[in-house]
């Protein structure tokens, strides 16, 4: 049998010259997960058969002579909170557990126009609340580097996938650095697109103004290639930027001569000394590349993660007022609605998301919300604010993707500002609508890996992957 | 502290989860109350900022109205949309009483 290239891209190219059949390709894939599912837990679903059916049907195509999508045969990954038709989406909550979406995501939709083949649903923090995939009702995914430690969260399903060989590519959600930090504590590469350069419509709402579906893959390369593949405008999302997707795959080998990088002077304290270290290589290799290196202040930065926790809660506070036991999902029942939705939320939410509701309804109530949530609006604009100036003179920003690599399970579980920490130079990018990407450059403590995140202004997306392309390229170099 | 001068009380953790519909017991209170002020103190770190002048943010990009043709189109199947629900009768969704039931 022929060998089964590693990427997105190169398997497109040998299904398409039939070097390869997609059957091959998926064969190849779930056998994997047959030998390291039960040890890693990324999935909450692996849909096989119909995976194997939608291979034979892409083969089939092929042997007809049939035009086929530009991603026909390959594998990918779902986080579960993404709306699959008929497929159960659980967001990992008891409180959907069972549900069967009656419509596709639109990511899910031109992921499957595009002929890449579904092989599940993976595992996240319930509701994408957290960041170590604990908080997920159905058991924690392990991080395939090294099981006794987490995989990052809340997309650690669709980063493991990634890590583990279950699929070369995975979709995740990204509200404070749910792509980008388990990417970084992966060891793959992860994306969070523009606000509004991805649909949304069929992504089970968090924090709706913050949310943004992205890839993860092994190369910068493959997840430039989905984001073209998902990103564009969607009539059913009102926040979706009225402008085709982008060409971005080109600008991965494009190199970074003549680029302005930004280091922030100011930024937070508390990564580990290996992740400022690894941090300082990338910029040396990016100078040694060609680029500048150009000194920028954030002063507002330090305050993120205070304005994300009431906004993002606040929001989640509304969302999930849907979840009353209505119209899907759990229902407990009850003498009348209203201990029926008590009763219902109570049995069907974990604490993590319990903690937010309560923050949020908190942060809205009458008497507080100038307080809580309109104070944090406002530091909001002024974190937008910094940006914009910062990048009236730099193109890009690099900074760690987190302070810390993957922990070992159970260090942060109790302790929710800890945990929360974890998000510190992720949050601002959501804040702010703007893109960011985490690239896997060397290691950290205990030889776990460590992301560099690079930074970009809204729909910067293309400088954003010249610089992701040329840390992939240093990343060889490094210890 | 909280920026309004006084930490998260049991008795607001307990109005909270009321508003928010969710049933909590003592217990989880206390704890909640616990792990809420822990957070919460941490936000005090905004006091410091003057705000004055500063106009709130609430989307990354200004919302615009988005309408479209008002034309037919196809819409969720009404009995797969049924069939995920708890309880169903006569094509709609069936809940318990929502009033009359007071002593």
């Amino acid at each position: 049998m022929a060998v089964i290239p590693t990427t997105a891209s190169g398997i497109a190219a040998a299904i398409a010259s039939k070097q390869i059949t997609a059957r091959e390709v998926i064969d190849s894939y779930l056998a994997q997960i047959s030998a390291r599912e039960t040890d890693i837990h990324a999935f909450n679903l692996v849909t096989a058969d119909a995976a194997r059916a939608h291979a034979d049907a892409i083969d089939a195509d092929i042997a007809a002579g049939r035009p086929i999508g530009p991603l026909a045969g390959v594998p990918v990954a779902i986080k579960d909170n993404l709306c699959t038709h008929g497929i159960e989406t659980t967001c990992s909550s008891k409180i959907l557990e069972g549900w069967k979406p009656p419509y596709d995501a639109t990511v899910v939709s031109r992921l499957r126009d595009a002929g890449a083949i579904m092989v599940g649903k993976t595992n996240l923090d319930e509701f994408a609340m957290g960041s170590s995939t604990e908080n997920s009702a159905f058991g924690p995914t392990r991080n395939p580097l090294d099981t006794s430690r987490v995989p990052g969260g809340s997309s650690g399903g669709s980063a493991a996938a990634v890590a583990a060989g279950f699929a070369p590519v995975s979709l995740g959600s990204d509200t404070g650095g749910s792509i980008r930090q388990p990417a970084a504590m992966c060891g793959v590469v992860g994306v969070k697109p523009t606000y509004g350069l991805v649909s949304r419509y069929g992504l089970c709402a968090y924090a709706s103004s913050l949310d943004q579906v992205g890839p993860f893959a092994t190369t910068v390369a493959d997840a430039a290639l989905i984001t073209e593949a998902i990103a564009g405008h969607d009539a059913m999302d009102s926040t979706s930027i009225p402008q085709p997707a982008p060409a971005l795959v080109a600008s991965v080998s494009q190199g970074v001569a003549g680029m302005r990088i930004g280091r922030v002077t100011d930024l937070p304290a508390g990564a580990e000394p290996e992740v400022i270290a690894r941090l300082n290589e990338a910029f040396a290799a990016l100078e040694a590349a060609g680029a500048t290196i150009v000194d920028v202040t954030l002063p507002s930065l330090s305050y993120a993660l205070t304005a994300y926790y009431l906004i993002a809660p606040a929001e989640a506070s509304s969302n999930l007022a849907r979840y009353d036991g209505v119209r899907y999902g759990l229902r407990v029942n009850a003498v009348d609605t209203n201990s029926m939705y008590g009763a219902t939320r109570a049995a069907g939410f974990g604490d993590e998301v319990k903690r937010r509701i309560m923050l949020g309804t908190y942060a809205l109530s009458a008497g507080y919300y100038d307080a809580y949530y309109g104070k944090a609006l406002k530091v909001r604009r002024l974190i937008a604010e910094d940006f914009e100036r910062a990048y009236a003179q730099v193109d890009v920003i690099l900074t760690p993707t987190s302070p810390v690599v993957a922990f070992p399970f159970g260090d942060k579980v109790d302790d929710p500002m800890a945990m929360y920490l974890c998000d510190i130079y992720t949050i601002p990018t959501n804040l702010a609508g703007h893109p960011a990407m985490s690239v896997p450059f060397g290691t950290g403590a205990h030889g776990m890996p460590v992301g560099i995140q690079v930074l970009a202004p809204a729909l910067g997306e293309a400088p954003m992957f010249r610089v992701g392309g040329s840390l992939e390229n240093a990343a060889g170099g490094v210890k | 502290m909280s920026p309004s001068g006084t930490p998260i009380s049991a008795a607001d953790v307990a109005k909270v989860a009321r508003l928010a519909r969710l049933d909590i017991d003592e217990a989880s209170v206390v704890h909640f109350t616990e792990q809420l002020a822990k957070v919460m103190g941490h936000f005090s770190d905004i006091d410091a900022l003057d705000l004055s002048g500063v106009g709130p943010m609430t989307q990354p990009f200004p919302l615009v109205n988005v309408l479209r043709e008002d034309v037919e189109q196809l819409c969720l199947d009404t009995d797969e949309v049924l069939a995920a629900a708890p309880s169903s009768d006569q094509r709609r969704f069936r809940v318990p009483p929502i009033i009359g039931l007071d002593d």
